[in-house]
């Protein structure tokens, strides 16, 4: 028999830390607490999930006009390269209507030219209202209208889901509501604002050319106000060249903290969008200032080198939803599809960047159109009711092992609060979300702790059958079971490793409280009772084991 | 000291045809299950499926147990609903979806307007909605179940022989599968904690396989003159009083919840209870068995004698 007192000390710490770690989940004695104890406290716990305690929901509409919108603005643009391309003088290429297209050029007799291009624009149709020799009008097709529509919200929803799971919110519930709606609901989010922004964001990437040849002939101002971009898109409206538009380069200033905008001339000409992007991610400057490294994948990187290589000593911008975040001078081809976008990030900032650019962006902008707490999806009265007979069940297994293996029973029902208490403790401490799924995966681990002491007491009762004294049935019980007891064990957390790895939503909650469970239970069978008995043998010398 | 069992010597591998025939049977059920999951036609519950929610909003508090005792009592019963904190609202949510003959939606607000005439309410809103889980979701699980398999049977091989692994990963399946099939057969709702509780159900069968395993091995170790088919019945015999004690346990926690627990936790507790008795069963019936199914088994002596 080896000596108790290292095994005791280990128990009393991992039963102290347990509470420690605990006590942040239960608000009430939390708040209690002297402020200075708070203070070195752990000051979150577990949160409960949706269905246990409801969150914040969100119903968002899908502008699906716009959805159609921009994809007849990407055709513009892809025309409109094609048209440099093969070096076809026309005179503009612009959207017209929600669905339409308008092609003008000086010289009638590229008309049938330009005519034939349309086979590559399945989408579109050419309408009859187009006379002119000058002109030709496209008209985007009602079935693919409706696809794109449709595609849009399907998009959505998948991007919304990324985003959610990326931020770190354990099982929310992404549904899709009639046509074109979308339900969020998040469990206990501690900052509703910055998840409804990161949800909302469209976050569109794109690089664009500074237009710096025409910015000269426009006075625009150096730096301007937050909120007063409007002045200046009026100074200059209706004299912008052709292709130009007016964006605005967001800054804070170091010294007051406040925010400004830059206007930029900027070519409409998109050059490469965020669809090629493989990985986005945070990092640090050299002054401590965080940006966010983007790879392109493979054609996107050749792209990109293209086009540094062409502009080299221009000026590119990095536009996300209509906003320059900043324009750097090229200064040599960049190879390695690599880039940075730099810009007066927070951290937090550039990490919700990281991941709206990871998971994509938005096809359409979205309307938050209901904005409500929520009780619990299953409902407040199953839960009351499921409490009770929880309790209840458990009463009757601390009852039915005390009767069926008396003070041994005790031991194993010590065993068995053990490691509730470690459980939660972990749980508090990995500041998890606790669902149904999860209290499944415990009330397992729960039963696999009531095998392992079975197992063991059975053992036992073998070796005592056989005629052993007490302290040697103890230990052989131990030792025999010990084996049969790892092997379960180690069975199970495969699964529950698998479970979590590859798993998504409540599979993981599942996963994480099982996995969790079997390393408690492991140490509470094989050390936390062990140590109760050697301790029993050691003041009593017991003649007889009560098993 | 208090015993269920006394020492026992029953001959339970002798009875492996009978069981084999029985698993077969539940298997085929549980296969058929899945056919009919896959193809759409089975009862799946409203995260699977969609349905319709309808969000009312009451002129005072209303009681939600009360409101699900009454959309019970007309038939829509397995409605889920939540409730939001502020204003009285109440979001109603049916995996029936609308038909010709009725909008579904109008009979929960009949149902409503005939229950609840003092408390006067309005229609919030009412629209069809998609299912929660989306495919992606299931892809993941299916990968992580399968690899979950593989791994156990891969420890599994690595620990005992190959054939306890390949016998632990398909009694595991049985035993998911015949409950999966009584589901079926029983017409209940497919929903995510019915999943949930599968999962569940899994580890539980697992591990009681593996200890009949553990006691097998080590018999196969100390006994070499007898058959394994003796070895493997001894062995079986042996942790059978505590096999009954395990199962006792976990029975006598599932039981209230199944009764009391409510009825969003009625069909989960169901599950595990199935899954308990399966389990239990099959790493008897199912599992030691297959054991000898492998190749010249059942009646040679432990190699290297």
């Amino acid at each position: 028999m080896k000596k108790v007192g290292g095994r005791l000390l280990l128990l009393a710490l991992v039963v102290v830390l347990s509470v420690i770690f605990f006590i942040p989940s239960y608000q009430p004695l939390y708040q209690g607490l002297p402020a200075w104890v708070k203070q070195v406290m752990p000051n979150k716990g577990i949160t409960l999930g949706l269905d246990l305690q409801g969150g914040i929901h969100l119903v968002m509409e899908v502008d699906e006009d716009r959805a159609v919108e921009i994809a007849v603005d990407r055709s513009v643009v892809s025309l409109q390269d094609v048209l440099l391309d093969k070096k076809i003088p026309v005179e503009s290429v612009a959207r017209t209507g929600p669905t339409q297209i308008t092609i003008q050029f000086q010289n009638g007799e590229l008309k049938a030219q330009i005519q034939k291009m349309i086979d590559d624009y399945p989408i579109f149709s050419e309408t009859e209202s187009a006379g002119s020799a000058n002109k030709l009008v496209w008209e985007l097709r009602e079935a693919e209208g409706k696809r794109i529509k449709d595609s849009a919200i399907n998009q959505a929803l998948e991007t919304i889901r990324n985003r959610i799971d990326q931020f770190g919110v354990a099982e929310p519930i992404v549904l899709r509501q009639g046509l074109k709606q979308i339900v969020v609901q998040l469990p206990g989010v501690k900052e509703p604002k910055r998840a409804r922004d990161l949800i909302k964001e469209t976050a569109l990437l794109e690089f664009k050319m500074l237009d710096e040849d025409n910015q000269a002939k426009f006075d625009l101002p150096a730096r301007i106000p937050k909120d007063k971009e409007a002045d200046v898109l009026k100074q200059v409206e209706g004299k912008l060249p052709e292709g130009d538009q007016i964006l605005f380069e967001r800054g804070v200033d170091k010294d007051t903290g406040r925010e400004y905008r830059i206007p930029y001339l900027v070519k409409k000409r998109v050059m490469l969008t965020g669809d090629v992007l493989n990985d986005a991610k945070v990092s640090i400057g050299q002054f401590n200032d965080p940006y966010v490294s983007i790879t392109f994948d493979g054609k996107g990187g050749r792209e990109f080198e293209r086009i540094t290589g062409d502009n080299i000593k221009k000026r590119m911008a990095v536009v996300l939803d209509n906003t320059i975040y900043s324009a750097p001078v090229i200064q040599d081809r960049i190879t390695g599809g690599h880039a940075q976008i730099t810009g007066n990030f927070s951290m937090q900032e550039a990490n919700d960047l990281a991941i709206v650019l990871r998971a994509g962006a938005l096809p359409a902008p979205l309307k938050i159109i209901q904005d409500l707490t929520v009780g619990p999806s299953l409902g407040k009265d199953s839960i009351e009711k499921g409490i009770q007979a929880t309790l209840f069940a458990g009463a009757m297994v601390v009852i039915f092992m005390i009767v069926y293996y008396r003070l041994s029973g005790v031991i194993a029902d010590f065993a068995l609060m053990l490691n509730l208490l470690c459980l939660i403790g972990a749980l508090s401490a990995l500041n998890a979300t606790l669902t149904l799924p999860g209290i499944a995966g415990i009330v397992l681990t729960i039963g696999m702790g009531v095998d392992s002491n079975v197992l063991i007491f059975e053992r036992i009762r073998e070796e005592l059958r056989l005629g052993k004294a007490v302290r040697l049935a103890v230990d052989g019980g131990y030792d025999k079971a010990l084996l049969t007891i790892v092997d379960s064990h180690v069975t199970t957390l495969i699964t529950g490793v698998a479970l979590f790895l590859f798993g998504t939503g409540p599979i993981k909650g599942f996963a994480v409280t099982l996995c969790l469970g079997i390393g408690i239970n492991l140490f509470t069978a094989l050390i936390g009772t062990k140590v109760i008995f050697d301790l029993l043998n050691q003041r009593h010398k017991v003649g007889q084991l009560s098993i | 000291m208090l015993e269920i069992l006394g020492k026992t010597s029953i001959d339970f591998m002798g009875k492996r045809r009978w069981a084999f025939l029985f698993s077969g049977i539940m298997v085929l059920l549980g296969i058929i299950a899945l056919i009919q999951i896959g193809r759409g036609a089975a009862n799946l519950g409203i995260d699977f499926s969609g349905g319709t929610a309808v969000q009312l909003k009451f002129d005072q508090p209303i009681r939600i147990d009360e409101a699900r005792k009454v959309l019970e009592a007309n038939g829509l019963g397995n409605a889920e609903l939540q409730e939001f904190g502020q204003d009285n609202k109440l979001l109603i949510r049916l995996k029936a979806s609308t038909t010709i003959e009725e909008k579904i939606a109008d009979r929960v607000v009949a149902v409503f307007t005939k229950e609840f005439s003092s408390n006067h309410f309005v229609v919030d809103s009412s629209t069809e909605i998609g299912p929660t889980i989306g495919s992606k979701l299931q892809e993941d699980a299916l990968i992580a179940i399968v690899i979950s398999f593989a791994g156990i049977i891969l420890y599994v091989a690595a620990r005992f022989e190959l054939r306890f692994g390949i016998a632990a990963a398909l009694a595991t399946f049985h035993d998911v599968l015949a409950v999966l099939g009584a589901f079926y057969l029983l017409d209940k709702e497919i929903t995510l904690l019915v999943v949930t509780a599968l999962l569940t159900l899994a580890g539980y069968s697992m591990t009681d396989t593996v200890v009949v395993f553990d006691r097998i091995r080590e018999n196969l170790r100390m006994r070499r003159r007898e058959t394994e088919e003796t070895i493997i019945n001894n062995a079986v015999n042996q942790v059978l009083s505590r096999t009954i004690v395990t199962s006792l346990t976990v029975v006598l926690v599932l039981i209230p919840l199944t009764l009391a627990g409510g009825e969003v936790l009625h069909d989960f507790s169901l599950a595990l209870l199935g899954g308990v008795i399966f389990g239990t069963y099959s790493s008897i019936f199912v599992a030691s068995p297959l054991l000898l199914l492998w190749p010249g088994a059942s009646g040679r002596m432990l190699k290297g004698s």
